[in-house]
């Protein structure tokens, strides 16, 4: 494992295999917390942090915990239940130690538990058999990827406010159609070969 | 059992979790290029969502308030497991392509939310049709999508060529981009509807005929279906709305009211 592939593996996680608009991973806060950039940019910091986090910490468990006992059919329930218990430990850790970036992160991480985000990305890791080094840096750059994508969202949907649609397109379908021709430019990516 | 056939009708119908409620957006996404596939995923949930619903249900009174979320999540990933198995012995081709979509159901809002705002409140029947209601619902919400991209993607329908050769298949459809575009589109098709049902709802209040609302409850193709969906929604909802128009809704409540409504909907 060198550096390069290293760098492919985070510049693809990022942009080619964007989370959102090519895996569909994480579509409900990318919808839903997308209404302002900054809360965007908040609830993108807090999955980063968790999604590094809950990598390295999944991959331990699979590796060191599942594999031994050969319960590797189990790895859905006990991957939620270590996301589950991580995100309750981060909140808890940043509000006794951190309260800076707790009182910046705070309300978004209960939501983060119920992110497929985070849990597509810890199977991911399994399913492609990755090495720690490479399951950090997935899980960082896959965060990083989502990141992107909401905050530029969030972006447009300000600038969409002030647009007059047809009525029925009001809210939530216009959203839609919008975040549709950001997957086109993304889609972009999915012609570069690495 | 005319409360089960209601809820059932919410569940499908008015309270559709994915058309209305806008839940469970990443599975509607991402596995509906095909109908064959987005019923797949809809059965799933379904089956997932009618055994949490049961068992949390029973559960309901021994389950601690502080870590019920907690709790939930893991009765839910029990039975994600259980039908990710199943999948993988009796339908193989399925689960490979519906991939990481099927564990990911436990992390589903849907399925959350019905668990939160319904079973830990109610019996175990009621929690059951209620499972089977939502399920049903979702189920519908993805064979739209998967009906409507399948034809327009690759020109079939459940793998049969059903549009001429000489029809370009639009690829886009089966890409990501597509399933935005779609599901915004159809949402947009269902606020439409609905805000006719609105209005039309308003109509027969002012005229003080609403309660014809029920009885045109029985229709096949699916634009019949949909003013099914809006004439019972207007007369569930229909009690608190009877007197919002004399206080002074919104919307303006002249006589000129309707025709402005009426053009309105025509420019749109």
């Amino acid at each position: 494992m060198n550096f390069t592939d290293i760098l492919l593996l985070m510049f693809s996680a990022v942009l080619v295999e964007n989370f959102i608009f090519s895996r569909f991973y994480g579509c409900c806060p990318f919808l839903g917390v997308s209404e302002k950039p900054d809360t965007a940019l908040g609830m993108g910091m807090a999955v980063t942090f968790v999604m590094t986090v809950s990598g390295a910490a999944t991959w331990a468990v699979y590796r060191y915990l599942l594999v031994p006992f050969g319960l590797e059919y189990l790895q859905t329930v006990a991957f939620i239940l270590v996301i589950a218990a991580l995100v309750q430990f981060i909140e808890m850790f940043l509000r006794r130690f951190i309260p800076a970036l707790y009182s910046a992160l705070g309300i978004y991480l209960p939501l983060i538990t119920t992110n497929c985000a985070v849990l597509s990305s810890a199977l991911l890791i399994v399913q492609e058999d990755y090495s720690f080094l490479e399951a950090v840096c997935f899980g960082f750059s896959a965060a990083l990827g989502f990141t992107l994508a909401i905050t530029v969202f969030a972006g447009l949907r300000a600038r969409m406010a002030y647009a007059d649609p047809p009525r029925a397109f009001k809210g939530f379908p216009i959203t839609l159609i919008a975040a549709g021709l950001l997957a086109m430019a993304f889609s972009c990516f999915s012609g570069v070969q690495l | 059992m005319n409360r089960y056939i209601k809820q059932l009708k919410e569940g499908i119908l008015d309270q559709n979790p994915t058309l209305v409620q806008l839940l469970g957006m990443c599975p509607t996404l991402a596995t509906t290029t095909s109908l064959e596939n987005a019923f797949g995923m809809g059965m799933a949930a379904t089956a997932v969502l009618i055994c949490s619903n049961v068992f949390i249900s029973l559960l309901r009174k021994f389950i601690p308030r502080q870590v019920r979320i907690a709790a939930y999540i893991v009765i839910v990933s029990g039975f994600v497991t259980a039908v990710e198995l199943l999948m993988r012995a009796y339908l193989y081709s399925l689960y490979q392509a519906l991939g990481l979509f099927i564990p990911l159901i436990v992390v589903n809002c849907i399925i959350l939310a019905r668990a939160e705002a319904f079973a830990s409140k109610n019996k175990v029947l009621p929690s059951a049709m209620d499972g089977l209601a939502m399920g049903l619902g979702f189920t519908f919400a993805l064979c739209i999508l998967g009906t409507v991209r399948e034809l327009l993607g690759s020109g079939s329908v459940l793998g049969f060529r059903v549009l001429p050769e000489a029809y370009p298949e639009m690829v886009v459809f089966l890409l990501p981009p597509g399933a935005f575009l779609t599901l915004g589109f159809v949402i947009a098709a269902v606020q439409k509807l609905r805000g006719m049902s609105e209005e039309r709802r308003r109509r027969r209040a002012g005229s003080g005929a609403r309660q014809s609302a029920e009885p045109a409850a029985a229709g096949t193709e699916p634009a019949a279906d949909a003013a099914v969906i809006s004439a019972s929604g207007a007369a569930i909802s229909g009690v608190p709305g009877d007197a919002a128009p004399a206080a002074g809704s919104p919307d303006a409540d002249t006589p000129e009211r309707q025709a402005a409504d009426r053009k309105e909907d025509n420019k749109t």
